[in-house]
């Protein structure tokens, strides 16, 4: 079956929105593709005839420092992404949650720019992405915007955005003393391989004190969500064991995990969630506070 | 014209646009790169794995227009890259071949291509960059542990400039000069380059494409199929329904009950079931055409439990009742053994459906040749069953039907029904055209047999010692909508059902079921894959119960020289179960000291716990219980000087054509160089019967055996003659026959001969010792092989993951003719067996393939490659070639139940289903305390 009649890849934005101008069939816009042409392929997407290609766009390609910004091309493969130096310093979660994401042919491929318009609810560079409340920016035909990227999100698999509105880049604050995040995430060996539950936590510490928190967890509602009844109970608190307990109770009471048939029932879900959130804390904890020994910023 | 313009393997191509084409298409259809495969055309396998600028890329899913520019290489591009001497190979290709990574081939080039994009990126892997880069590039033959070691020693080439060595392989304890050695594969060098051919590589002329229209629902009466609108749309040239049939209707390998195709008024069985086959110019056009077929079904009750199948009240799947066939192993008395045992437990178990999931998914290509005969080029396990199969269809006589066995990119059971072989063969009646029928992976995931479902309920009855005295199990079989292999399959699982040992008394029925399932039939271990599990995890509860050592129970009651089996056979010989029992022992206790079976956490993550588990098992060799078990083979001195050995047996991957070259050259006194195997071809070599039951080494391997030892008697006496010399005085070596004083190279005997009007060939045909069928006593088997493993795991006790890192194994195989192959056998049965364990769940939903993708049927990926310790145990059979018997099966078999009972060991759950479920471990473990 053919999957699409017209596949083109524009080099600029310019040549992007003349091809998106309005009145005519609006292609799909793909970046590396790995899950949309699958989804057309085995009829899981509405037929689309023509595709745009904007994977080569030079702004979609940006990886760098701007004031005090960590910036993140769109269409980065994720493996360049997952080796970054730059990234494993400022967003060390979505380094992590990178190098995870499909399988390595896939990540030479795929993009996060893709992963995030994917609109998953558990995508695991996504998940890590809201954990450091990235910043998408959105170039549109009337110029450029940017919006919190959990703004994203309308549904699973629905974005906010119009089909003429492309993804160039997100943006993360650069990484402060005493900051610091972590990824984890549990898989099954049996079926898809999406994991089961996700988990980014973002910290920012001084010595003892949780100044603020940002806990993500996939899937946990038809969209992306924060934890934020969870992160109450950390933000202002000292780190110790009780608070921890406090924490798990939480998660227990305020996130709202479903039963994936074949895949995990929402009670296994709850269960694995304690540990794997004292594993991504402890991991988050700790990696805020290496800057107390070796001083670097 | 749009065009693209790239370079592939230096080379500038500029080659117009088409619409929706992939790279994989571009280069296998238009530049006739056919070295980069489909496995799944779904991203999954890593078959179609080239590299684009330095990286590696599956290029089923990157269309073609994102060359633009680049430059891709792909497995033709890589022999000779690294300096322009055409006929070097790359160090990672000459690394595979000699490490054994090369089985079926069919991933080969894929897994070279990853590998190639991992070393430039990292010139020298540790084994976990291996596993990460080769993550999602699978192997189903699970050739892991020697990819990983071929990597490492291209590598070391790299960095040293040394050439690759071979890897040290302990050869037979009593090898030959030939057979028991070290050898590598006659067909790796055209796996490792991209040039050896399997069925969807080949085109011919004008050759169209097929695909069948599927009920898609499991039970009901087909009312109406009107093709009306297919048929005209452009370009489709013929669509064929039952109507269309005019001869036998149906197939099966045992029982001729599986429609070719379902008819108005007749019942569907299974959602695989076909109600229309077109033939189209292309596979786009053919698929198009499917959607324009109108089909109307009453649907019935679909009846997908073989346990609900039994009950007297449900609907008739087929008008002769839902029970295949009730099937009964007696001896003793039960009633007496139990009453006398001073312990009596009983379980029972669950296993599910398998899928083989072999990379290659089926594919024919039929013709008619230029003389007006079917020709069928398939890759399948039984090429004469094929042909019988399709000349019945057609209603023409066998000698009509030509079938061309190709390179088959693994097997496992899955490649002996009927796939695609009749209708492409009518298809190419219909329109007097080349057709081709390529599986998608989805169609090969619902269409093909699977392993069977069984529950097993399992009686032990024991002394306060250990002692077994009475064992009675219970099996419902779901054989799904047709017979295939089903009788067959559960006769065995039957007869292993209470396990290698000696007991008095025992009792087994089986109820094999049609259900509305997919047909259930042959898979590696055939059967005895799930009674082992069962009983051998009821073994480790009766020691835990009498406070035993689960080692030491099973050596009081194991099978041995002098055993009396519960089918009543005496087993005279070849019983190396003890030997192998007591090599893993000691090792293990090596490795993990007195208690390996006692739970260790880890002192670091307290949410791992790991423990070991032992298990044994055995398998028959050959078909047995009473059916004639014979094998053809030829052989012919040609005028090179080259020994022709030719037996329609199928290669799997398994190693068979090293095998027979090996046998071949012992006896003759040659170098392999000097013995060329030809395959499952039915114009050009005898019948070799199915590739199935373990039983190729043993039944081929004696064919050809005795054909060597036949066409050297034929050279003597006729060199005897010639040359006036006494017949002790002649002998052959390598190339030549030493005749008195006298040197004459094969060769010119060849055409001395041929000029005189003498064919230098002999046929022999070999019957493999007489059986008795079950219920008769007797030998029911010609051997059995054994085999004890150790499994490793570790447990997290707070998600309830398993993870399996290390396996110890010991496989009494009689004697290792191919010590090489066997090490892939060993290793790959291992890893199918952890897949079995942990990975590959097939779920139907009343009757509908739920697991109908790659990417939801999961096979162990590289990433499962526990640390393996092999032992060979070598207790020759007196028949077998050099005492050879099975190994393919046997190997995989322990694996399960040793996994589960070292779950169990650590952790305390029992597992009584399969796969390994971790929701299942936590919920049962219930120890979440944070």
């Amino acid at each position: 079956m053919t999957t699409y009649q017209d596949y083109q890849i524009v080099k600029s934005l310019d040549e992007a929105f003349q091809s998106l101008s309005p009145g005519e069939d609006l292609p799909c816009l793909v970046a590396g593709g790995t899950d949309l042409l699958l989804e057309l392929q085995q009829g899981r997407h509405k037929r689309v005839n023509r595709m745009l290609d904007i994977h080569s766009i030079p702004e979609l390609l940006e990886l760098k420092i701007d004031n005090n910004q960590l910036l993140i091309g769109a269409a980065i493969p994720v493996s360049d992404i997952a080796c970054s130096p730059l990234i494993k310093e400022h967003a060390q979660a979505v380094s992590d949650a990178s190098a995870l994401i499909g399988g390595p042919q896939v990540r030479n491929v795929a993009t996060l720019g893709g992963n995030v318009a994917h609109a998953l609810p558990a995508a695991d560079g996504m998940i890590a992405l809201v954990a450091m409340d990235a910043m998408a920016l959105i170039a549109s035909p009337t110029g450029f915007f940017e919006k919190p990227i959990l703004q994203l999100f309308s549904g699973p698999g629905i974005t906010t955005l119009l089909p003429d509105q492309i993804i160039t880049r997100f943006s993360v604050k650069m990484k402060e003393k005493g900051e610091g995040s972590a990824f984890r995430r549990i898989m099954r060996p049996q079926g898809v391989a999406l994991p089961i539950l996700n988990l980014a936590i973002w910290i920012k510490r001084d010595r003892e004190l949780i100044q603020d928190i940002r806990i993500v967890f996939g899937p946990s509602g038809p969209t992306p969500c924060r934890a934020v009844l969870v992160e109450d109970v950390f933000r202002g608190k000292n780190w110790n064991s009780a608070l921890l307990q406090i924490g798990i109770d939480a998660i227990s009471s305020t996130v709202k995990f479903r039963t994936s048939k074949n895949r995990a029932s929402a009670e296994y879900r709850y269960q694995i969630a304690k540990y794997l959130f004292t594993q991504t804390i402890n991991d988050a904890w700790e990696k805020a506070g290496q800057d107390n020994n070796n001083g670097n910023d | 014209m749009a065009m693209i313009n790239f370079f592939v393997n230096g080379k500038f191509i500029e080659i117009p646009t088409i619409e929706g084409e992939m790279l994989s298409d571009l280069l296998r259809n238009r530049l006739g790169l056919l070295g980069t495969k489909i496995g799944c055309n779904e991203a999954e396998c890593g078959a179609c794995t080239v590299v684009i600028d330095g990286k590696a890329i599956l290029s089923c899913n990157y269309p073609a227009q994102k060359v633009q520019g680049k430059h891709v290489l792909t497995i033709e591009g890589l022999a000779c890259r690294e300096n322009n001497e055409s006929e070097n190979l790359h160090p990672l290709q000459e690394a595979f071949i000699r490490y054994g990574a090369v089985q079926c081939g069919f991933c080969i080039p894929g897994q070279i291509m990853t590998s190639y994009a991992l070393l430039k990126q990292i010139p020298n892997p540790n084994i976990e960059e291996i596993q990460y880069a080769l993550k999602d590039t699978l192997c189903r033959c699970a050739g892991y542990p020697s990819i990983i070691a071929a990597i490492q020693a291209a590598a070391a080439n790299a960095e040293t400039g040394r050439a690759i060595e071979s890897p040290f392989i302990p050869p037979a304890q009593l090898g030959g000069k030939i057979v028991g050695q070290v050898h590598i594969r006659p067909d790796a060098v055209l796996k490792v380059t991209g040039k050896a051919i399997y069925s969807d590589d080949i085109k011919f002329e004008g050759m169209l494409h097929a695909r069948v229209k599927r009920a898609m629902v499991p039970a009901g009466i087909l009312l109406k199929c009107d093709v009306s609108k297919a048929r005209v749309l452009p370009g489709v040239i013929s669509v064929l329904t039952a109507n269309d049939l005019k001869a036998e209707r149906n197939h099966g390998l045992v029982i001729k009950d599986w429609p070719v195709m379902v008819g108005v008024g007749e019942q569907i069985c299974y959602v695989g079931d076909a109600l229309a086959i077109i033939a189209a110019e292309t596979r786009e056009i053919a698929s198009t055409a499917l959607e324009l077929i109108e089909v109307e079904i009453a649907p019935l009750q679909a009846i997908t439990d073989p346990v609900d199948s039994h009950n007297p009240k449900s609907r008739l799947i087929h008008s002769q009742g839902n029970l295949l066939k009730h099937i009964k192993v007696r001896k003793g008395n039960i009633e007496e053994g139990f009453e006398k045992s001073d312990i009596v437990l009983e379980n029972t178990f669950k296993t599910n459906p398998n899928d083989h999931a072999f990379l290659e998914p089926e594919c024919t290509v039929a013709r008619l040749n230029p003389e007006g005969r079917m020709e069928i080029y398939v890759g399948s396990q039984i090429p004469y069953a094929d042909r019988e199969q399709v000349a019945a269809v057609l209603g023409i006589s066998e000698e009509n039907v030509r079938v061309i066995g190709q390179l088959i990119g693994g097997g496992f059971g899955g490649k002996e029904d009927i796939t695609g072989q009749i209708h492409a063969a009518l298809l190419a009646r219909e329109t007097g055209k080349a057709v081709k029928l390529l599986f998608d992976r989805q169609e090969s995931l619902i269409v093909h047999p699977k392993r069977h479902a069984t529950q097993i309920t399992v009686k032990i009855g024991a002394s306060i010692e250990g002692q077994l005295i009475a064992v009675q199990s219970t099996l419902y079989g779901d054989t799904g909508a047709y017979a295939s292999l089903g009788e067959k399959v559960m006769t065995r699982a039957t007869t292993h059902s209470s396990g290698p040992y000696e007991i008095p008394n025992v009792r087994a029925d089986c109820f094999a079921m049609y259900t509305n399932n997919p047909p259930a039939g042959a898979f590696r271990g055939f059967g005895v894959m799930q009674s082992a599990f069962a009983v051998e995890s009821m073994m480790d509860e009766l020691a835990e119960k009498i406070e035993m050592d689960p080692i030491k129970i099973r050596k009081l009651n194991a099978l041995r020289v002098g055993s009396l089996t519960n089918t009543g056979q005496l087993l005279k010989e070849s019983v190396g179960l003890l030997e192998c029992i007591e090599k893993v022992e000691k090792a293990l206790f090596e490795r993990a000291g007195s208690n390996p079976f006692t739970p260790v956490e880890d002192p670091n993550k307290p949410e791992i716990v790991r423990a070991w588990g032992f298990a044994v098992a055995y398998k028959n060799t050959g078909l047995g219980g009473g059916a004639p078990d014979k094998a053809g083979a030829e052989i012919e001195l040609l005028e090179n000087g080259v020994f022709e050995v030719r037996s329609a047996s199928a290669e799997l991957g398994q190693g068979l054509p090293t095998v027979l070259q090996l046998t071949a050259a012992e006896e003759l006194g040659q170098g392999t160089d000097a013995v060329r195997v030809l395959l499952s071809d039915t114009d050009l070599t005898p019948d070799g019967g199915p590739t199935t039951a373990s039983r190729q080494t043993y039944v081929t391997g004696n064919a050809v055996r005795f054909a060597a030892k036949s066409i050297r008697q034929l050279l003597i006496s006729e060199l005897s003659e010639r040359y006036d010399v006494s017949p002790d005085r002649i002998t052959f070596i390598e190339g030549l026959a030493q005749i008195g004083d006298q040197k004459v190279p094969l060769g010119k005997i060849s055409s001395i001969l041929r000029s005189e009007g003498i064919i230098p060939k002999v046929l022999y045909t070999y019957w493999a010792p007489e059986t008795k069928p079950l219920g008769d006593g007797g030998n029911m088997h010609v051997a059995f092989s054994f085999a004890a493993q150790a499994a490793f795991v570790e447990v997290n006790r707070f998600t309830g993951e398993v993870q399996v890192p290390e396996i110890i194994a010991a496989n009494d195989v009689g004697f290792a003719i191919n010590p090489l192959g066997l090490k892939g056998q060993v290793e790959g049965g291992i890893i199918m067996g952890i897949g079995h364990a942990l990975t590959e769940n097939f779920i139907l939903n009343q009757g509908h393939v739920v697991t109908d993708r790659m990417a939801s049927y999961r096979i162990p990926s590289i990433m499962y490659t526990p640390k393996i310790t092999s032992f060979i145990v070598e207790h020759p059979t007196s028949d077998g070639p050099f005492g050879a018997k099975g190994v393919g099966e046997i190997v995989l078999i322990p694996t399960i139940p040793a996994i589960t009972n070292a779950v169990y060991n650590a952790i305390g759950v029992r597992v009584t289903s399969l796969p390994i479920d971790q929701e299942q471990i936590l919920h049962h473990s219930q120890i979440m305390q944070m």
